[in-house]
């Protein structure tokens, strides 16, 4: 196998908090609690850094340690709590990001866990794509579309032109759209 | 008169582009419909971009607030001084 990925803590929070904050909110349903548990992998991750193969590429490593953070952490509320159970499906695709799933019962949301599963799927796969945008185009398509931040803002924190921030963010959009084509342009 | 009513492809994508975040003006709409009605491309390319918006809206992302970010930051930078 050939061994070639290497780690760079110094992009972490930049490169791969927010799509470890998406990841872990959409499974703990709890804004504090997936803060504290993205920190808790970066911190981790920072710990194990020696054990560290070059296998898999530093995003699926971090996940890897942030999936065991989040059992970690229902296995503290079953212990405490014994209200909710963890339920894990480990999937062949042994790269994938979206192998693992897990759901509480008595969800009090009107959700149903079909609902629920496919959401948390979606919102992996939208990041997944976003993870394969250049690093500026990525940056500029989250302020816009998921901060919601106007056009003049963008340009004055990032000290670029409106036109500039349109082509980005054109770039980006054509870029996602073939990217979710195959699995959830259908409908 | 014409100029301005008949747009290009390109102006029309960028039109598109500003309508899916609301900052399309009415007058740029207006042109942008003028352009679907005989421009099959520009047809494609909105239902397209509609259908990213509507994906991305369904998908409800959540991003880390800015001062959000600045905490983490903090503490990872702090303890990745240690390791440095």
């Amino acid at each position: 196998m050939k061994l070639n990925h290497k780690l760079n803590p110094n992009n972490w929070i930049k490169l791969y908090s927010d799509y470890l904050f998406n990841y872990t909110i959409t499974r703990v349903n709890d804004r504090e609690t997936a803060q504290d548990l993205v920190s808790e992998t970066f911190l981790s991750g920072l710990k194990s850094m020696a054990n560290f193969k070059g296998e898999a590429s530093e995003r699926t490593w971090l996940i890897s340690i942030l999936k065991r953070k989040i059992i970690d952490h229902y296995r503290k509320i079953n212990s405490n709590k014994g209200k909710a159970e963890v339920r894990m499906d480990y999937m062949d695709a042994a790269e994938s990001d979206r192998n693992w799933l897990e759901e509480r019962v008595a969800d009090s949301s009107s959700k149903s866990a079909e609902d629920i599963i496919e959401n948390s799927e979606l919102k992996d796969a939208i990041y997944n794509c976003i993870g394969k945008l250049p690093e500026k185009q990525a940056e500029i398509f989250k302020m816009k579309t998921i901060k919601g931040y106007d056009t003049e803002t963008i340009c004055n924190e990032l000290n670029i032109t409106s036109s500039n921030v349109w082509v980005h963010i054109h770039r980006a959009r054509i870029s996602l759209s073939g990217c979710l084509e195959k699995n959830w342009f259908k409908t | 008169m014409k100029a301005k009513i008949f747009i290009s492809f390109e102006q029309a994508k960028h039109i598109c582009d500003k309508n899916q975040y609301g900052e399309s003006t009415f007058f740029e709409r207006i042109k942008l419909s003028i352009r679907h009605s005989w421009c099959m491309l520009t047809r494609k390319y909105s239902k397209n971009n509609n259908k990213l918006t509507n994906i991305i809206k369904r998908g409800n992302l959540n991003c880390l607030k800015d001062n959000e970010r600045k905490k983490l930051q903090q503490q990872f930078e702090k303890e990745l001084s240690k390791h440095q």
